[in-house]
């Protein structure tokens, strides 16, 4: 699935009130993923999910959207220590790296 | 909250790059806390009410309470001992801070990047290959009657860009705001911006290039298939409804955002776009506009582009300024291993870095000058908490559009600005080099330029 990494106004806010409070490490820990893709792996709102790629992984929690708000095989996160986890760092020349497409592939934590 | 209430009026939001100053703060005098800001959005309300003042040492060293002096000192001995010194982040400070960081990277011989390399740094790139039809948001305000969003969300990151810059006020040019203008957004998912836009455009992930190119081809008059729909996502009769509009506007803008900065091709999807607009001059008047994220990156691009000629990715090794993104830009710098220390000013890139990058990080000394606590703190060698821009200093930001704003702040800060530490550590180490160059045998006076302020 594709990762897009993002700003959120949540995101926005909380960091103002302290990257390590928790509001923040919550925040960053949320994952936005069409409804029917986790139908498909049998995931309900509040589930843990882990995120992995060959860079690295991460455990984060997911929440349903509409299909027509997010499309199939496309996942969204507050930017932030989580997504940094799975963030390549080869730029191609560029000082960039791909921050907003990111190849993952998603399980269910804890059965 | 206490009787003594200020009002500073006209005070400047330093939070995202819309740096809007028509905020009216009622600032508790006693408390120092700002307990209302008048005209702030929501990203505005938060940065303004989380900065007060927290109770922290002023400086540390390796987690031990120090005074600044010690704490200056151990940061220009290690700034002036490492072989291959980076400075990084400075869009969240004024552009005399900025200048004084240029000036410690320039002495010790190191690399200096800012957050542009991971934001826009892609569009620096690309305006350099192909130029920028540009203005001011003033201009847009009052003239354009066709918006253009691409790969971007500014409901959420800058929330204020459409009620005070570019899609609501009423102009000169635009008297009816929002019922004399065209809004389109572009962009893969829904989001909480898509409800301003009356044309919604959501290309595949990753198509962004195809799909500006695809518009160039057909603004030349250029016939495509309708097989761009498979490729793309975006039906043909969509395009050609947009290129119309383009076309036949009085005044366009393209507003772009990490959506083509962050993803495949990178500066080519930021060199299509500029290309697209600079093709549109052919028939009305366009203009395209990155959406800058920080209070004062536009700052730090140009506060790094007047002293070395170049925005970011800047490297003083050879004693004159060399420019290279991908060797020089500090994601690179630290996931290749060559930095051996770094001087970080208001950034976090522990928290938002790649992994490889980060890792590296944590193994060198880090100079760190931040108001709150992060990620990269953590793990400091030399820490400074310092005043917010702003709020408790004065000093000067760039708006996106590259308007200098002079900011007025509301309360004193028993903490140091960046400016001052940032000045005190130039200072030594400028000494230290002198020194250096003396105990080689060399001419000091001659390696190593005096400032030219104190």
């Amino acid at each position: 699935m594709i990762l897009v990494p993002g700003r959120s106004s949540k995101q926005g806010t909380s960091l103002n009130h302290g990257k390590l409070k928790q509001e923040y490490i919550d925040v960053t820990s949320t994952l936005e993923m069409n409804q029917d893709d986790m139908a498909k792996l049998k995931l309900v709102d509040g589930d843990s999910v882990r995120l992995k790629n060959d860079v690295g992984e991460t455990i984060v929690n997911c929440i349903g959207k509409k299909p027509e708000d997010l499309p199939s095989g496309m996942l969204f996160i507050p930017y932030g220590p989580p997504s940094s986890q799975l963030m390549e760092s080869d730029t191609a020349g560029s000082g960039m790296p791909l921050s907003k497409h990111m190849e993952v592939e998603i399980e269910k934590v804890g059965g | 909250m206490t009787d003594n209430i200020k009002i500073v009026e006209n005070a400047t939001c330093t939070f995202c790059g819309c740096v809007c100053d028509d905020m009216d703060l009622h600032v508790d005098v006693e408390e120092k806390k700002i307990v209302k800001a008048k005209n702030a959005c929501v990203l505005g309300r938060a940065w303004f009410a989380e900065h007060t003042i927290e109770d922290a040492p002023a400086a540390m060293i390796d987690g031990k309470e120090v005074s600044i002096e010690e704490a200056i000192e151990e940061a220009a001995q290690t700034l002036v001992k490492a072989k291959f010194p980076i400075t990084y982040g400075l869009s969240d400070t004024t552009c005399e801070a900025q200048r004084q960081a240029v000036a410690i990277s320039d002495f010790v011989k190191g690399t200096i990047d800012t957050t542009t390399s991971v934001c826009h740094g892609p569009s620096g790139l690309a305006f350099q290959g192909v130029g920028e039809s540009t203005s001011t948001l003033g201009e847009v305000k009052n003239r354009a009657d066709l918006v253009i969003y691409w790969g971007g969300n500014p409901a959420e990151s800058h929330p204020r860009h459409f009620g005070r810059y570019a899609v609501t006020p009423k102009g000169m040019f635009t008297p009816g705001g929002k019922k004399d203008r065209t809004v389109v957004l572009v962009d893969v998912r829904k989001t909480k911006s898509s409800p301003v836009a009356d044309i919604l455009v959501r290309p595949k992930p990753g198509k962004d290039f195809e799909v500006l190119w695809a518009l160039r081809a057909l603004v030349k008059g250029k016939t495509l298939s309708n097989d761009i729909e498979k490729d793309t996502g975006v039906p043909l009769d969509v395009l050609k409804d947009l290129v119309e509009r383009m076309k036949n506007c009085r005044f366009g803008v393209l507003f772009f955002g990490m959506g083509l900065t962050m993803t495949r091709g990178r500066h080519f999807n930021s060199g299509a776009l500029l290309a697209l607009a600079n093709d549109l001059n052919e028939f009305t008047h366009f203009v395209a506009k990155p959406v800058r994220g920080h209070g004062n990156v536009t700052g730090a691009d140009n506060v790094v582009s007047w002293q070395t000629g170049y925005p970011f990715g800047v490297n003083f090794s050879r004693g004159y300024p060399r420019f290279n993104p991908g060797e020089f830009t500090t994601v690179d710098t630290l996931s290749n291993g060559h930095a051996d220390a770094a001087l970080i000013i208001a950034s976090d890139p522990a928290s938002n870095f790649p992994k490889k990058a980060i890792d590296h990080l944590k193994r060198i000394p880090i100079i760190v000058l931040d108001t709150k606590s992060t990620e990269t703190t953590k793990d400091a060698h030399v820490a400074f908490r310092t005043a917010t821009y702003g709020i408790n200093t004065t000093g000067t930001v760039y708006r996106m559009d590259d308007v200098a704003i002079t900011l007025r702040p509301a309360f004193e800060s028993p903490f140091p600005d960046d400016e001052t530490i940032l000045t005190g550590i130039r200072k030594r180490v400028h000494e230290l080099m002198l020194a250096k160059h003396k105990a080689h045998g060399a001419s000091g006076e001659a390696k190593v330029a005096s400032p030219s302020k104190d």
